[in-house]
């Protein structure tokens, strides 16, 4: 979706706001989203592509002034409720209903270490041939999907080289709507920055996007 | 409770979904509030929430302390700065960690989620590189522990891409013209890890001694690993 998170060359943003010796987390109520946010994956009722588009919905005034663990906050409590976990009356209360379903067996520190210490789904798999070659110059596709895309804005349309194929992923354009993995090659594509910025930009730099297969086109 | 999901869901059902949900009282409720002040009443709500998943059986609160520990006190730029280090002393190494990074930092015993698939990118004499996720927050857990809060904000992810050699001004550090700038944008489930030049004056430093140099900027890429004070640049 063409959402404000997809922020790549906006304008207006100001400037970087650096903090010296930040700590990890501002507040013990940013640790425990944190945490709480991890844990829940271990139902595996959703994805990491599905966690990151409930956060490209949120309304966009409130994705640019909550911070960044209020976002989590927010994503956390709509998530139990949406995927059947608790209702919204237990969410605002903080108790559980009476009779209202648990879970069985409980969740363990065990159980949830392991879930966290799964790797990300992904592999080199020899059955899923890339579409293109290091080398080729390639088309980000102009395409404006309404749902969860990694394809950002800045890239559409824009022509690169395939710098490195890094094997085969899940494709998240699907795989956060429940539609399949739909698993595909990803490659780094080297943008020339006058090509993303026009004549303006330095004519070395560069911007390397990771692209699936999906995203590109021959030239 | 595992595998449930509701793959006969349609998209269209879907979205609705989340945005009827996203737009229910838990967002509409944070729009009183200014950005990056941090509202009094979220700890209780978090509190509550926590409460209502531990008596659900939903998370276990010594699960979430470990959580909270691992990154607080095991993950961190600290385990960054010892592959950098080793990597400037050992070129077999620095070999291995260019052609398979997850691999290479394994050996030093780095490994956990959002970092399985790192690439390492090297700083030299004619580029350098720089760090961005453009989309939102991705950055190597593994060796670089959780990204700090103007990692994860509007004007580095909105000008990281266009005006990387403003942002990196702003952080003090000058480019020279004939030296590409070259962008990483984490798109996809690749994390990327800037290895930074090492810095002269540091010839008969230990392994040890140079890992204290290298800062989490540095292998960002919005800064460069300084000499050690009394060095001769």
């Amino acid at each position: 979706m063409n959402g404000v998170h997809d922020m790549g060359g906006q304008h207006g943003m100001g400037l970087v706001q650096y903090e010296k010796n930040e700590p990890v987390f501002h507040a013990r109520w940013e640790g425990r989203v944190y945490a709480m946010t991890r844990s829940m994956r271990a139902f595996r009722r959703w994805s990491i592509d599905t966690d990151r588009h409930w956060l490209e919905i949120l309304p966009p005034v409130d994705y640019l002034r909550m911070t960044y663990y209020e976002r989590w906050a927010m994503r956390l409590e709509a998530q139990v409720v949406k995927y059947g976990f608790a209702t919204q009356e237990e969410v605002e209360s903080g108790k559980a209903a009476p009779g209202s379903v648990k879970a069985t067996p409980a969740l363990t520190l065990a159980t949830s270490s392991r879930w966290v210490n799964r790797g990300i789904a992904s592999s080199h798999e020899p059955g899923v041939p890339p579409l293109f070659a290091v080398g080729e110059s390639v088309r980000a596709r102009n395409i404006h999907p309404i749902g969860h895309t990694r394809l950002p804005r800045y890239a559409r349309g824009k022509t690169g080289i395939v710098a490195r194929d890094h094997g085969v992923y899940v494709f998240p354009d699907t795989n956060a709507h429940f539609q399949g993995e739909k698993r595909q090659h990803v490659y780094s594509v080297r943008f020339s920055a006058r090509e993303l910025w026009g004549q303006s930009a330095s004519p070395l730099d560069s911007v390397h996007i990771d692209m699936w297969d999906d995203y590109l086109e021959r030239v | 409770m595992a595998d449930s999901e509701g793959s006969s869901v349609d998209r269209r059902g879907f979205l609705k979904g989340l945005a009827a949900s996203a737009a229910t009282p838990a967002a509409l409720h944070a729009q009183d509030h200014d950005h990056q002040d941090v509202p009094s009443d979220l700890t209780l709500r978090v509190k509550a929430l926590e409460s209502l998943l531990v008596e659900k059986g939903l998370v276990d609160p010594a699960a979430l302390d470990a959580l909270v520990d691992t990154m607080e006190n095991k993950v961190g730029p600290r385990n960054g700065a010892r592959v950098v280090a080793r990597a400037w002393v050992d070129p077999a190494y620095k070999k291995r960690l260019l052609e398979n990074a997850p691999a290479a930092i394994a050996e030093l015993g780095y490994t956990s989620g959002q970092g399985e698939h790192m690439v390492v990118v090297e700083n030299g004499p004619k580029v350098h590189n720089l760090i961005v996720c453009t989309l939102c927050s991705c950055y190597p857990w593994p060796v670089l522990g959780l990204p700090p809060v103007w990692y994860k904000s509007a004007p580095y992810r909105s000008r990281a891409v266009i005006d990387p050699r403003g942002i990196l001004r702003e952080f003090g550090t000058e480019v020279a013209e004939d030296v590409e700038v070259c962008v990483w944008d984490s798109t996809a489930e690749l994390r990327y890890i800037v290895l930074p030049e090492r810095p002269p004056g540091t010839e008969n430093m230990t392994e040890e001694e140079l890992a204290a140099l290298v800062t989490r900027d540095a292998m960002v890429g919005v800064a460069r690993v300084a000499p050690p004070s009394g060095a001769v640049a």
